[in-house]
């Protein structure tokens, strides 16, 4: 089969592997029949994140149809189309049972902080990821679901990481009625997490970045109020001016690891890697909420150290919540929000590039050319 | 205002946000929330049908984290340690938990020997790398390099020269290494014809 590899910082291709085999009998085989690019795979593409091999296969958004089952499999057959959450989760560990699946205890040899995720290094388990023909999928009765009849594949596939992982960002907020969301970051993370945030009755939302492109769409997409970092001289003296110098009630880094807006926390995060990455939308969330308010973080950073203002943090009385989503858990509510028009997911995919073609784009997305936001991938054997 | 107690006025009523912005408020009430509590217990939610998974079979010594009490029943199999980037992955895990600083700069230098050994190793077979074609740099044509990033004031456009350093810099150095080598062995040569 045809996949994606990485072949160390800023280079990837396409080889010949071996179709995965059933490890576990309770595996699935799938054929691959679209993928996407997160913005967090560029954290690995860029060489960020511990223990990335070279020879591992990227991709943890991903949707197909399954090909051959464990013999355990109950819930699933083949020819089944099935959408698979990014968290790979054994559904029984003391934190699967309550409902936090993406704190998986059972499946991440390599490490007890974060639970599996598909190729995502590993750090995250070591699973070869999606971006390939296909991919093996462990607890096959546990993480994937089968897609609607009524949902579109583009929709499917968003809602196996960034629509989720924005829509739970917006609930870490605990945003009551009326509240001021500033949201970091308007990729496609933050762009779901803003158009969520008025889900959930917020009074005002507000999205920094500085790329305008992109605070377009926060604007048509999200209904977004928007501001361009690159304008001001001090973004969170702008934010305390025009929240009447209080703050917003919740702020959501939608960001994570390669934040621009300090050149030398970027430099030393994203490029030297001598940070767990570039906290500056972290920072400035802290210092943009009001004191009391809640910082949301659903911005992937390594598992080093990075340099968080966290005196700032205690002195203002903030609460922080985080986690990485258990995308599953969300999948219900989100299916009524589709199903209801108050969400279209796929409306923010702007390219769709064949799997030959991914090592192009993984560098217009990573460069942010030709006004990309979300580009999904195309194995050549959909 | 935050110097005084009243909460700032709202731009726009709940009633005005609900007419302008479809689904506005329909997950007002926490419990139509799905991750609200945190912490759920419901073992029968998950479809999990066993209290703890059977093992998978261990096909090599599987690195594992020393905070873990045994190699969990589950795990991925792709690219296991081999070479020095092997040796130096193993031993991160075999000695320092995830707490240390250690674990991780060594786990990160070892990717750094590990890309430099693939690449050497990748000339010695039919597919060698080609940072042109594995970079994806053709998308500055294909996808509109320069009217993408010029006019449109965005503060990378500063240290995204450092990503063609970061590629290009040890192509160059070890480019400038052989050739150093090689003129030395030269002048080497000449010296033993004389």
């Amino acid at each position: 089969m045809k996949a994606m590899v990485y072949r160390g910082p800023y280079k990837i291709r396409v080889e010949e592997k071996d179709v995965p085999p059933i490890e576990h009998p309770n595996d699935a085989i799938v054929r691959v029949t679209l993928a996407a690019i997160c913005g967090s795979d560029l954290h690995l593409y860029h060489g960020m994140i511990p223990d990335t091999r070279v020879g591992m296969t990227f991709g943890h958004e991903f949707i197909g149809v399954v090909e051959q089952v464990g013999p355990s499999v109950q819930n699933l057959k083949p020819g089944d189309r099935v959408m698979v959450p990014f968290n790979v989760f054994c559904g029984s560990c003391y934190f699967c049972a309550r409902g936090l699946y993406s704190n998986c205890h059972n499946v991440n040899p390599n490490a007890t902080a974060v639970g599996g995720i598909y190729g995502y290094s590993h750090t995250c388990g070591g699973y070869d990821g999606g971006q390939s023909e296909f991919v093996r999928v462990p607890f096959a009765d546990v993480g994937p679901t089968i897609i609607p009849e009524w949902m579109t594949d583009e929709d499917a596939v968003m809602l196996t990481d960034a629509c989720p992982t924005g829509y739970f960002g917006a609930q870490l907020g605990d945003i009551v009625e009326g509240d001021t969301v500033v949201v970091l970051g308007a990729g496609p993370v933050g762009l779901f997490a803003a158009k969520s945030a008025w889900l959930m009755g917020a009074g005002r939302v507000i999205v920094i970045d500085h790329l305008e492109y992109r605070l377009e769409k926060a604007r048509t997409f999200a209904h977004a109020e928007t501001y361009n970092f690159a304008e001001y001289d001090d973004i969170v003296v702008h934010m305390k001016k025009i929240t009447d110098h209080l703050g917003a009630d919740v702020a959501i880094d939608a960001v994570g690891a390669e934040a621009d807006g300090n050149l030398l926390q970027h430099v030393t995060g994203a490029k030297l890697k001598l940070q767990g990455g570039s906290p500056v939308a972290l920072n400035w969330a802290i210092d943009s909420v009001r004191k009391g308010g809640t910082v949301s973080v659903v911005g992937a950073y390594g598992p080093m150290f990075s340099a968080v203002k966290f005196g700032d943090a205690v002195n203002k009385g903030l609460t922080l919540r985080m986690n990485q989503c258990p995308v599953k858990r969300q999948w219900p509510r989100l299916f009524e929000h589709i199903r209801n028009g108050y969400l279209k997911p796929s409306d923010i995919v702007t390219h769709r590039i064949p799997l030959d073609d991914i090592a192009e784009g993984y560098y217009m997305f990573s460069a942010k050319l030709d006004g990309c936001i979300k580009p999904l991938v195309v194995p050549n054997a959909a | 205002m935050a110097y005084t107690a009243e909460k700032p006025t709202r731009a726009e009523s709940s009633e005005q946000l609900r007419a302008r912005i479809p689904g506005w408020g329909v997950d007002l009430d926490p419990k139509d929330r799905p991750s609200v509590p945190r912490e759920r217990f419901d073992p029968t939610l998950t479809g999990a049908h066993w209290d703890f998974p059977e093992r998978q079979p261990e096909t090599w010594p599987r690195e594992r984290s020393i905070e873990h009490a045994f190699l969990t029943p589950v795990f991925g199999t792709s690219c296991p340690p081999k070479g020095l980037s092997g040796v130096m992955r193993r031993y991160s895990y075999r000695r320092f938990s995830e707490g240390r600083a250690a674990h991780w700069l060594i786990l990160m230098a070892a990717d750094r020997v590990d890309s430099i050994e693939s690449h050497l190793r990748s000339f010695a077979t039919s597919r060698p790398d080609n940072p042109i074609a594995q970079t994806g740099v053709r998308s500055e044509l294909t996808y509109h390099g320069a009217s993408s990033r010029f006019g449109k004031n965005r503060v990378d456009l500063v240290h995204q020269p450092l990503d063609a350093v970061i590629v290009a810099g040890p192509w160059v150095a070890a480019g400038a290494a052989a050739y150093a080598a090689g003129k030395r062995l030269r002048a080497l040569g000449a010296r033993r014809a004389s």
